[in-house]
């Protein structure tokens, strides 16, 4: 299980409705049921994935959230969750107004280009950076929109939403990101965790 | 063939009004049972048949002796469990294996129904199936289920009886009859009236059948059902029995003898006037009309978890329409999942051995079971 998921519970009241989207095999999904009691659904754009969270008891939709959430009505959530996925979309920005549509909170989490071996790798190997958590090389990665987690805090404000709680994770340690430790957070952290509201 | 040996019937006394005005009471509805109904009456299934299914679901078909519809899906240790499930299925009215229908007598005239049956719709075919739930005592089922037209009476079930089932999945269907699922219906039911015995429906009193022009009808269909890369693979261009080609018009390639085969086996066991009565019922089916346009509304009041299944290659009723479903659901907060199963077998997918299809099915039934409080 991914060391956010802990973190991604604790944003999360008990008995809430709650949209997985980009759900995966459906492992947040489990423990949220276990361990918050929320009604959750899912969607998921990988067949085999749908077919593993079906067989979990899950009740997952197979589609694309770039193009999928818009058949959700207004606030149908109380939180939307998107893990690691903003950076794969074509559109972040109708994304993340898509999940704060739906939802009254969402929870992003990104993977931080800001952190020290990626700008390492690029400065000194002088390539495109391959870590732990950003594995694929530049010809076939998904993440065509990388961004840091001063970047996702910079696009709350041009793209007009709050951010309620922002979170980062560094060696599986979890931290509070405010304005006088953003650059520092921005080096160390691995992930950045944010609660957001309209 | 001798249909009334074999088949369980229901005589409904209950007078059912049918959408087209006419009311019918004590008639038959023919069923079969698989696996047996626990204490609790809480394991039933009811499995709703497509356009020529028919309520032998699985195991040997005692008219037909040939294996049941949808015998890959429904058995012992089956994606539908008899070990665990209760089955239960009915021939719908209208059809041609028990239930009534334009091949029985009408009791005013003592003559064959033939096109004076009324005219009846899906909805008609769902509430005169409701009564199995009473006569088996059973409260709420377990799931409905079922494939094509099997699927549509699932979202009209749902809809008409929305605390009725925990479950329910509408497989490769459609809310509401596409203009072209309309037009390859009349071309079926053109076929049949341009075949001469037909005799504007009344051949049963001459004792002839309008065979030639019933297996046009189903060869069309059956086209209907397979995707162009499914036949090209299994058929190609592949010549019957020949080294080349015969400059006639007898069935050189081997689809024409497939199709040949197809239309000439299905005469045997299916009559003529019930295939345009129940493909009349297909067309009529529009369930977004039902609800003046808004076919959330046919769902706002049920809890049932849903669970949508399409297939990719299955033009008749593709992934987009079985979607639109999914979207109508998700609108009013319901509890849905969707998946679409990649298959090369067109809309046929259903019924045959597609093992990811099959897989899903089961989970979900198993799982959904397993969920006590739901």
């Amino acid at each position: 299980m991914k060391p956010e998921y802990k973190i991604i519970s604790d944003l999360i009241e008990k008995d809430a409705k709650v949209l997985d989207v980009g759900c995966d095999d459906g492992t947040l999904m489990e423990f949220l049921k276990t361990n918050k009691n929320v009604n959750i659904r899912g969607i998921e754009i990988s067949k085999e994935k749908v077919q593993i969270c079906i067989a979990k008891g899950l009740t997952v939709i197979e589609g694309n959230a770039e193009f999928d959430l818009k058949q959700f009505p207004n606030d149908s959530f109380d939180y939307v969750v998107l893990g690691q996925t903003l950076q794969a979309f074509i559109n972040p920005e109708i994304v993340i107004k898509e999940l704060l549509r739906v939802g009254n909170k969402a929870i992003v989490t990104i993977p931080n280009f800001g952190h020290w071996k990626v700008r390492f790798n690029l400065l000194f190997k002088g390539t495109m950076p391959v870590t732990n958590s950003l594995p694929h090389d530049w010809y076939n990665t998904p993440n065509i929109h990388m961004c840091t987690i001063k970047d996702f805090v910079r696009f709350s404000k041009i793209i007009n939403f709050k951010i309620f709680k922002s979170l980062a994770l560094i060696n599986e340690n979890i931290s509070d990101i405010n304005n006088s430790n953003l650059i520092f957070k921005n080096l160390f952290g691995e992930l950045g965790i944010f609660l957001i509201e309209k | 063939m001798n249909i009334k040996q074999n088949i369980k019937t229901l005589i409904v006394e209950k007078p059912l009004k049918l959408d087209c005005g006419q009311t019918i009471n004590n008639f038959p509805l023919a069923y079969e049972t698989y696996g047996s109904l626990n204490n609790e009456k809480d394991n039933a299934i009811l499995v709703f048949h497509a356009l020529t299914g028919d309520q032998f679901v699985t195991g040997i078909n005692p008219v037909t002796k040939k294996d049941g519809w949808w015998s890959y899906a429904v058995g012992s240790g089956k994606s539908i469990d008899t070990d665990k499930y209760f089955v239960i299925c009915a021939n719908v009215i209208g059809g041609c294996m028990g239930s009534f229908g334009p091949s029985h007598e009408n009791p005013k005239t003592k003559k064959i129904y033939g096109t004076d049956f009324p005219v009846i719709t899906i909805n008609d075919m769902v509430n005169a199936q409701i009564n199995l739930l009473d006569f088996f005592g059973i409260k709420k089922l377990f799931s409905v289920v079922g494939g094509s037209m099997g699927g549509m009476q699932v979202l009209q079930f749902i809809s008409n009886y929305p605390d009725k089932a925990k479950t329910a999945i509408p497989i490769a269907c459609t809310s509401s009859h596409s203009a072209q699922n309309i037009a390859f219906n009349e071309l079926g039911r053109q076929a049949i009236a341009a075949d001469h015995n037909w005799s504007d429906g009344d051949y049963n009193s001459k004792n002839i059948v309008p065979d030639k022009g019933l297996a046009v009808a189903r060869m069309a269909a059956h086209i209907t059902y397979l995707s162009k890369k499914g036949l090209q693979e299994k058929f190609g261009r592949k010549l019957q029995e020949r080294d080349d080609l015969k400059f006639g018009f007898d069935a050189d390639f081997q689809i024409e003898s497939y199709l040949r085969y197809q239309g000439s086996v299905f005469v045997d066991r299916f009559d003529a006037n019930s295939y345009l009565y129940i493909t009349r019922a297909m067309d009529y089916f529009d369930l977004v009309k039902q609800f003046n346009g808004n076919l959330s509304d046919a769902f706002k009041n049920t809890k049932a978890k849903f669970f949508i299944i399409s297939f990719t290659s299955d033009w008749l009723y593709p992934t987009q329409e079985n979607k639109d479903i999914v979207i109508a659901l998700n609108a009013v907060g319901a509890n849905v999942g969707f998946v679409e199963i990649e298959s090369d077998k067109g809309h046929d997918s259903f019924l045959l051995n597609i093992p990811d299809f099959l897989k899903a099915l089961k989970n979900f039934l198993d799982k959904s079971y397993a969920e006590k409080n739901l």
